[in-house]
C-alpha cells in the first residue's frame, strides 16, 4: 500500500490549479456554444413556413400580350409579363446603359441566362422585389415617357430608391441596385401552364 | 485629485430606530450620499444639461406606457393591426397611452440628439470620459433597435415596408447576407415569425439591455464626474476639506433644476400628444394607418424622422453595398470621437474659429440629411444628399487635422459662473 501524501495548505500547486481552471472554463465555453444552437436554430424558417413555400401555378395564356400578372410564391410577388414582339425588340439597343447586360453577376437559373432572361422570349418571369432593398418596382412599360426620359425602352421603376430595370429585369446604370431582378426557378409542365418554384434541376426546392 | 470626495460633514450620523435597522441591512443612506447629496457636479451647468435627466424621464415614460400597451396589444399578422385600432378606439384612454408611447419615441430621440450635441459642444466625450461616451453610444444603438422594432409592431403598411428595407440591408453583407436575412425573418418574406420575434425583442430583450447600459452610463458618470460648459475639471480645484470649489451637491441643487426642466418638457410634450400626435406625418406616418400589404409598396418609403439622416446617406450612394456600408459607418464613426478630436481645449467656448465652423457645418449637414431623407430620391435631392454626405464624413475624417489648427483662447482656471 502506497502511503498517502499529505500536501500542506501552504504548498499549493499553482500551475496545476491554472491548468484545471483553464480546462474548466474551456469546457464550459464549448458547452455554452452547444447550448446556444437550439436557440439560434429556432429563428430559421419553421416547418410550416417551409410547407407554405410550395410551388405556385399560373395559366399564362390568360394574360393579354403587353400585360402583367402578379402571383405569389414564398410571400414574394412574382411578376409574369406577356411581352409583345415590340417589347422583345426593345431589349436590344441599350446595352451600354446597363450594369450587367449579360446577367453575369445576377441571380437566375441557367435557362434564364440569355437576352430574354426567360425560357420563352415572350413570357418574362421575375421575382418582383427590387434587388436593392426589396421594394416592389412599378411597371413603366410605355417607352420614352416624359417622366422616365427619351431613352426609356420600357421596364420597371422602383419608387423607393429610384432603381430602373428594363423589360428583362436588367438594371440601368445610376440605379442604387447593383444586380438585375432575380428570376425564380420555374417550368412549363404543359404549354403556357407556369409553375414557379420547381424546375428540372431542383424539384420543389428554392 | 481624489477619486471619490468625502467632504467633511456630509457623512451621515448613525441612525436610530427603523432607519438604523434598515441601514445596517441595506446601504440606503450610503447610496443617497454617494449618488446624490455627496456627488458634486459643476455649478456652471446651462440649459444643455437638462437633456440627460429628461432622457431618463422619457425612458421611464416609455417603460410604463409600454407595459400598459402590452396588456392590450396582440402580436401576429392577423391581430396586430386590429389590436392597435382596438387600443385607439375601445380601450379606455387607450388612445392616450398609445400616443404617449408613440410621441415618447420621438421625444426620446429629440432629447438624446440634444444630449449628444451637448457633448459635441463642450468636448464631453474626451479623456477621461471616453468610456462614458462609448456607453452612451451603445445606449443610442439600443435605442435605434428598440425604435425600429417598435415601429414594425402596429403592422401598418409602413411597418411592413420599413422592416423589409431595413432587414434587407443585411443582405448586402458578402457571402452570409441572404441566409442571414432569411434567419432574421424566419420566413421567405417579412412575416408572422418576424413580427413575433420583434415583439419579444422590443418588449423584453432590448429594454433589459437599455436599462443595463443606462445604469453603466450613470456609474461611469459618477466615476469621472460631469464635464461642464468650460470643459475644465472641477476636481483640480479642491478645498482643504475636500470639496470641489466649483461643485455643488447634485441633490438638492440639480434635482431641483431638473424638475423645472421636466415641467417645461411635459408642457411641450403633452401639447404634441393632445393636439398633433402624428406631427404632420413625422411621428406617425400616413401609410401606417393602412394594414400591411406585401403586394403594395407605399408610393414613397421614408423612415421616421430620427433615422432619416442615415437613410439619406444610404440613398445618396449609387452602389448598394457601399450605401449600406456608409450608413453603418455614419453611426459607428461617433464611437471614434474621443480619439479624433486633438484640440488642446475641450469646450467650443475656447476652440478657434475653424473648429466652430466645422461643428456648424456638421450640424447643418445632419439636419439637412434628415430633411433630404424624407424627400423622394430624385433629381437635385440626391445631389444635395451627396454633398451633405461628404460634409458629414469630412467633419470626422478631417477632425485630427483641423482640431489642431488655429490658436485656442486661454482656458480659465475656474469655471465661468455668475451668481443670479
Amino acid at each position: 500500500m502506497a502511503e498517502n501524501v499529505v500536501v500542506g495548505d501552504d504548498a499549493v500547486d499553482l500551475s496545476r490549479r491554472k491548468f484545471l481552471t483553464t480546462a474548466t472554463v474551456a469546457t464550459g465555453a464549448v458547452g455554452a456554444v452547444f447550448a446556444a444552437v437550439p436557440f439560434i436554430a429556432s429563428w430559421s424558417p419553421s416547418e410550416r413556413a417551409k410547407a407554405l413555400g410550395a410551388p405556385a401555378e399560373l395559366d399564362v395564356s390568360k394574360i393579354e400580350p403587353g400585360q402583367m400578372a402578379i402571383m405569389t410564391w414564398r410571400r414574394q410577388p412574382i411578376y409574369v409579363v406577356r411581352r409583345t414582339p415590340e417589347m422583345v425588340e426593345h431589349l436590344k439597343g441599350h446595352d451600354e446603359l446597363l450594369k450587367d447586360k449579360d446577367s453575369e453577376s445576377s441571380d437566375q437559373p441557367p435557362y434564364a441566362k440569355n437576352l430574354f432572361r426567360a425560357r420563352l422570349p415572350d413570357v418574362l418571369v421575375l421575382i418582383g422585389t427590387c434587388t436593392h432593398l426589396g421594394c416592389l418596382p412599378k411597371q413603366r412599360f410605355e417607352p420614352a415617357t416624359p417622366d422616365m426620359g427619351a431613352y426609356w425602352p420600357g421596364g420597371f421603376f422602383c419608387p423607393c430608391h429610384g432603381s430602373r430595370f428594363d423589360l428583362a429585369g436588367r438594371v440601368f446604370n445610376g440605379s442604387p441596385a447593383s444586380v438585375n431582378l432575380r428570376v425564380p426557378p420555374y417550368e412549363y409542365p404543359s404549354p403556357l401552364k407556369l409553375v414557379v418554384g420547381v424546375d428540372e434541376t431542383q424539384k420543389g426546392a428554392a | 485629485m481624489a477619486a471619490v470626495h468625502r467632504p467633511q460633514g456630509s457623512s451621515t450620523p448613525e441612525r436610530k430606530g427603523f432607519l438604523g435597522w434598515l441601514n445596517k441591512r441595506l446601504p440606503v443612506d450610503e447610496f443617497i450620499r454617494s449618488q446624490l447629496t455627496g456627488y458634486y457636479a459643476p455649478k456652471n451647468f446651462n440649459i444643455w444639461y437638462f437633456f440627460g435627466s429628461l432622457a431618463l424621464v422619457v425612458l421611464v415614460l416609455q417603460l410604463v406606457t409600454g407595459i400598459f400597451l402590452t396588456m392590450f396589444y396582440k402580436p401576429g399578422e392577423a391581430t396586430s393591426f386590429d389590436s392597435v385600432e382596438f387600443i385607439m378606439r375601445e380601450v379606455n384612454f387607450g388612445w392616450l397611452i398609445r400616443y404617449l408611447h408613440s410621441t415618447g419615441a420621438s421625444a426620446f430621440f429629440i432629447v438624446v440628439y440634444l444630449h449628444m450635441f451637448r457633448a459635441f459642444l463642450y468636448g464631453s466625450y474626451r479623456a477621461p470620459r471616453e468610456l462614458l461616451w462609448i456607453l452612451g453610444m451603445l445606449v443610442y444603438l439600443a435605442l435605434m433597435a428598440e425604435a425600429f422594432m417598435g415601429y414594425v409592431l402596429p403592422w401598418g403598411n409602413m411597418s411592413f415596408w420599413g422592416a423589409q428595407v431595413i432587414v434587407n440591408l443585411f443582405s448586402t453583407i458578402p457571402a452570409i447576407g441572404p441566409p442571414l436575412v432569411e434567419w432574421i425573418r424566419g420566413d421567405y418574406g417579412i412575416a408572422d415569425a418576424t413580427l413575433n420575434r420583434f415583439f419579444s425583442l422590443h418588449v423584453v430583450a432590448v429594454p433589459l439591455a437599455l436599462l443595463l447600459l443606462v445604469m453603466l452610463h450613470l456609474v461611469a458618470l459618477r466615476q469621472t464626474g460631469s464635464n461642464n460648459p468650460d470643459g475644465i475639471e472641477i476636481k483640480k480645484n479642491i478645498t482643504p476639506d475636500g470639496f470641489p470649489l466649483d461643485g455643488i451637491p447634485f441633490h438638492p441643487y440639480y434635482t431641483v433644476k431638473d424638475v423645472v426642466g421636466v415641467g417645461v418638457f411635459f408642457v411641450l410634450f403633452t401639447i404634441v400628444v393632445f393636439f398633433v400626435p402624428t406631427f404632420g406625418g413625422l411621428f406617425l406616418e400616413g401609410p401606417n394607418f393602412e394594414p400591411a400589404n406585401p403586394m403594395s409598396t407605399p408610393e414613397h418609403i421614408a423612415p421616421v424622422w430620427y433615422f432619416t439622416p442615415y437613410y439619406a446617406i444610404l440613398r445618396a450612394v449609387p452602389d448598394q453595398r457601399m450605401g449600406a456600408l456608409l450608413m453603418g459607418l455614419a453611426v459607428f464613426v461617433f464611437f471614434l470621437m474621443p480619439w479624433l478630436d486633438r484640440s488642446p481645449v475641450k469646450s467650443i467656448r475656447y476652440k478657434p474659429f475653424i473648429s466652430k465652423l466645422a461643428l456648424a457645418i456638421f450640424a447643418v449637414s445632419f439636419v439637412s440629411l434628415g430633411y433630404l431623407g424624407l424627400q423622394p430620391a430624385e433629381g437635385s435631392y440626391v445631389m444635395l444628399a451627396r454633398i451633405f454626405t461628404v460634409l458629414y464624413f469630412a467633419f470626422f475624417v478631417l477632425m485630427p487635422i483641423y482640431s489642431r489648427m488655429g490658436q485656442p483662447k486661454p482656458v480659465p482656471e475656474r469655471v465661468t459662473y455668475h451668481a443670479h
